[in-house]
């Protein structure tokens, strides 16, 4: 019977082994909900593997059960019209198994519902004590990141890149330069729209050093595919120490090559959208650069950081991300260089 | 046929019968028809043809995935395939196939001539036609929609989609939304009022009652998205400020008033496939579907908790916890009455003898698909772990798991299962089930891996990702996956055009099933039922005597049909339809050019009024037999024959 292997060798293997494959993967990828290094993050995915798992195991049976009953009931033809009247006493006992059903649907459901509710409370919880406060701003397709301070001269903007110490709580002041963009890393906290005229709010409490990828989670237009943040979480030591580094302005350049790169910088078209520290360059129309050599990537994510890449990028940042809002510069051959070398002594 | 055993109580010339119903040949009938059939035939291949273009359209997007860093597309063309596929499915698929359905069927399972508005009828296929060809012309333009189908503002906005691509996608609302508007009034109307005598409101067949209760929910629904495209289109042409922070309006209005649609549009798109569930059940379960009231009672729960839930779609949008708490519940408490019907279908098999035919696969794999659509869903009830699971491709999964698996299954299964009746032909099992088999391998091999990718990050609406995501697996196996799908689809389109030519006679009812379209000749009459019928249960095929009464008297020179009650069914009237009509159309292309004009212009609506006036005025006219048939007096339906029926309906 065509139905009978069908659903055998279909669905009955096929489901279970998805299902366990499912829980069991481990992954390689950079980001994932399942491998929890922030509070929030870990409380999300406590609930993934409750109602998740509950709910898995519950398809396993449901499948089971649904594959016994077709194998079991299958006939090969329909004989004619004669349908033979109801049986009563079994419609009544398929009444009660159905209400049954239906209850413990419910009360299935209310379990998850307090659970969720609890966990939501919990996450609201996280943001009760903060150590530390930044502001992101999303803009088409970048993010900037302003580290708040009661001092006003320890502040300081950077772009897509940012430093959280591990263990203390984070706040994430999230605003919108443009459009509706979400916050999100998969490996800390779910998602938070950054909405135009709104001011949100997402805690993050990193529990392990390392680097966290996330990425846009609202389409932005063209280039939401490379709108990507990296959160680096690092001991309170560490930490401090970025913190110093990032309030410093950009170094004094030494060599020939690197004075004449931030002649050009300063008197080209760069400074109508960049800042960089310590020049007259204080525009923000563009990402912050003052400290763009330390940071791991180019274009928000885009490419790495390497001298090749900027290569590309400034000459033809278009080709490497089409349709992002930086102009095509036109540069000659010994300025590029020069504005190269300038641009990665800015550590 | 039931009638011929009956005793006939005037003359009656069938003939005549078929001259008084049937449209003017030619061309000119094809654009003029009024016939619930015809009309509800073409929908179903528009629809069909506009879902293989949307199809087109996935494969381009899953072949631009299918490794990381693909140059097949850019981001723009990218951004416009994705907006047209979500809106051609959605818009022109999804909604437009299921009223579509209900066109062609409701008459024929309740037991009358045609629908309650023949024009009106016409004129929802012709603008969706016309609607469905401009979103398609200007694409091909390379002025296609590019926010995506939910066209968030303020991206959608003035300000950061200048041009015409967002205006086009706004007045394709309108062409549609009108559509499914007059469809669903029309099914409505058909349902409440002319339904043959006997079928009291216990005995509607369920498809009926889902296509009643859509109706109702898109009557509810689309105002709500209308309003929205209607602010968008004036923020964009004249400069009104409803989405504009800065000048005191709000974006998130507009996710309001968009979700309040979308989301109840699921379950438009969905409830009519309980429907074609439960049609089907029966001749292939050989039992009535265990469980009628709950049934219908289940689809009428979903369809009012349905307009409940659509904050689920905004919890990152930062409202506040005790909102978000209320939604989290109605989400969940929507997976009640869907578990509901679930638990009926599977006491219907369970207590059936399974005949494994071909539309049956469809609902079993149905049930497979659906309940894993479902149980996802409920995972993104939960709101903290909906933050991690929203806009990543773990959403893209569990939508097409419900609309794929949950609808079109169905929908697909409901083809092959009224295809005999449609075309008189039946269609070949083997290619039948070949077909099944594709699609279903097809299907969970593109879209069970998506759960993973967006548990590993991966965001929706994406033109491309690197290769250090590690998502180029997944993605590739979603792409494969694709074009099994797509060679399913194929295969039984194949299957149906060769059927149409070589395919079996069908005969009245190959299925041997129990509701009023099989007692009727494949494909039926024009006049639909030589008498109408009598309904005494809720099989009336499965429990039809030789005895069973008919409904004779109304006449054969008009077009007459009977109004009955809308409870019991019993006789109310006899009601005189419309002559088939240009007028319709003409209405549906005046519609057509001040929607398109309205993307360039606001004069277009003064334009715009005078021309419907004109159309609607001609609409209005009497023409043909009509002026004939209303002098006259209702003859042949004397007292006595009303108070027959009554009697028998009683």
């Amino acid at each position: 019977m065509t139905m009978r292997c069908a659903i055998r060798h279909g669905l009955g293997i096929a489901w279970s082994a998805a299902f366990t494959a499912l829980s069991v993967r481990t992954s390689a990828a950079a980001s994932s909900v399942l491998e929890p290094a922030g509070a929030g993050a870990r409380l999300a995915s406590k609930l993934w593997w409750w109602i998740g798992g509950t709910l898995s195991v519950l398809y396993v049976l449901i499948g089971a059960l649904l594959v016994f009953v077709i194998v079991r009931r299958a006939t090969r033809v329909a004989d004619g019209f004669s349908i033979p009247p109801p049986d009563e006493p079994r419609e009544r006992r398929l009444a009660k198994i159905v209400a049954v059903n239906a209850v413990l649907t419910t009360l299935l459901l209310v379990v998850f519902l307090a659970v969720s509710l609890s966990v939501g409370h919990a996450v609201v919880a996280l943001s009760s004590n903060v150590d530390v406060r930044m502001k992101v701003t999303g803009h088409q397709w970048w993010w900037e990141i302003e580290y708040e301070d009661p001092v006003a001269s320890n502040t300081f903007v950077t772009a897509n890149e940012f430093h959280v110490p591990v263990g203390k709580t984070v706040d994430l002041h999230l605003v919108s330069a443009d459009v509706i963009h979400s916050f999100w890393i998969p490996n800390l906290t779910g998602k938070r729209d950054l909405i135009p005229g709104r001011n949100n709010h997402v805690v993050i409490r990193a529990e392990r050093a390392g680097e966290y990828v996330g990425q846009c989670a609202e389409f932005c237009g063209l280039q939401h595919a490379h709108m990507r943040i990296v959160v680096v979480a690092e001991s309170d030591e560490d930490f401090a120490r970025w913190l110093v580094h990032e309030r410093e302005p950009a170094p004094e350049p030494t060599g020939e090559k690197e004075i004449h790169g931030r002649q050009v910088f300063t008197s080209g078209p760069c400074v109508m959208c960049h800042t960089v520290r310590g020049t007259m360059a204080a525009s923000r129309a563009g990402p912050e650069l003052t400290h763009l050599a330390s940071r791991r990537t180019l274009g928000a994510g885009t490419i790495p950081n390497t001298r090749a890449h900027l290569f590309a990028w400034i000459t033809d940042s278009q080709s490497v991300k089409p349709g992002n809002r930086m102009p095509q510069v036109p540069m000659q051959g010994a300025d590029l260089d020069d504005l190269a070398a300038w641009l990665e002594t800015l550590r | 046929m039931s009638a011929a055993a009956a005793e006939p109580l005037v003359e009656f010339d069938e003939a005549e019968l078929e001259r008084t119903w049937r449209r003017p040949p030619g061309l000119w009938g094809w654009l003029t028809t009024v016939d619930h059939k015809e009309i509800g035939m073409r929908f179903i291949v528009t629809a069909l043809v506009f879902f293989a273009l949307g199809g087109v359209l996935a494969l381009m997007m899953r072949i631009q995935l299918a490794r990381p860093d693909n140059h097949f597309v850019g981001p723009d063309l990218y951004d416009q395939i994705f907006t047209m596929h979500g809106t051609t499915m959605m818009f022109l698929f999804a909604i437009p196939v299921m009223e579509a359905m209900g066109l062609y069927l409701v008459p024929l399972m309740i037991g009358t001539r045609n629908v309650a508005f023949p024009r009106l009828a016409a004129f929802s296929y012709w603008l969706f036609l016309f609607g469905g060809i401009t979103l398609f012309t200007f694409f091909l333009l390379n002025i296609g929609p590019d926010a995506g189908w939910f066209m968030y503002v303020p991206l959608a906005g003035p300000a950061f989609s200048p041009g015409k691509r967002v205006d086009i996608w706004s007045q394709l609302i309108n062409f549609t939304e009108i559509s499914a508007l007059a469809a669903s009034i029309e099914l409505i109307v058909t349902t409440f009022k002319m339904r043959a005598p006997g079928m009291s409101l216990g005995r509607i067949p369920i498809f009926v009652w889902a296509m009643v209760i859509t109706s109702f929910m898109v009557v509810f629904a689309m105002p709500a998205v209308m309003t929205c495209s209607l602010f968008l289109t004036t923020d964009r042409l004249v400069a009104t400020h409803f989405y504009n922070q800065a000048e005191g309006g709000d974006p998130l209005l507009w996710q309001h008033l968009f979700w309040f649609f979308a989301h109840p549009e699921v379950y438009i798109v969905f409830i009519p496939a309980t429907g074609f569930v439960a049609a089907m059940l029966p001749a292939f379960t050989r039992r009535p579907v265990f469980g009628y009231p709950a049934i219908v009672s289940a689809a009428s729960a979903v369809a009012f908790l349905g307009f409940g839930l659509w904050v689920h779609h905004m919890f990152a949008t930062g409202l506040p916890q005790l909102g978000t708490s209320f939604f989290s519940a109605s989400t969940m408490a929507i997976a009640v009455p869907s578990g509901v019907q679930v638990f009926c279908w599977t006491a219907t098999l369970w207590s059936g003898r399974i005949v494994p035919r071909v539309p049956m696969l469809f609902v079993l794999g149905f049930l497979f698909l659906f309940i894993l659509g479902g149980f996802t869903g409920v995972m993104q009830a939960s709101e903290p772990l909906d933050l991690q699971l929203h806009d990543t491709y773990f959403v893209v999964a569990h939508f097409h798991y419900v609309l794929i698996g949950g609808s079109m299954f169905p929908l697909f299964g409901a083809l092959y299962y009224w295809f005999p009746k449609m075309t008189g032909r039946l269609t070949n099992e083997t290619l039948g089930v070949t077909s099944f088999v594709l699609l279903f391998a097809g299907f969970n091999l593109t879209f069970f891996p998506m759960h993973l990718l967006g548990l590993h990050g991966m965001p929706r609406r994406v033109y491309t990702y690197l290769p250090e995501t590690g998502w180029g697996t997944d993605n590739l196996i979603a792409t494969i996956g694709a074009t099994i799908l797509a060679a399913g689809v194929l295969a039984m389109v194949f299957n149906m055009l060769w059927s149409l030519r070589r395919g079996a006679p069908a005969g009245d009812n190959p299925w041997m099933a129990d509701s009023l379209e099989w007692s009727v000749p494949s494909p039926p009459p024009v006049y639909n039922f030589a008498y109408l019928p009598y309904v005494g249960s809720r099989a009336p095929l499965w429990t039809r005597r030789d005895d069973d009464p008919v409904v004779t008297g109304l006449r054969t020179d008009c077009r007459e049909v009977l109004l009955t009650h809308t409870s019991d069914a019993s006789p109310d009237s006899v009601s005189l339809l419309p002559e088939p009509s240009i007028w319709p159309m003409m209405l549906a292309l005046s519609a057509t050019v001040t929607f398109i004009l309205s993307c360039f212009t606001p004069w277009a609506v003064p334009l715009g009024a005078v021309l419907v006036f004109i159309s609607l005025v001609g609409w209005a006219s009497p023409g043909g037999s009509e002026g004939r048939c209303r002098m006259k007096p209702v003859a042949r339906m004397t007292r006595e024959e009303l108070a027959r029926l009554s009697e028998i309906a009683a």
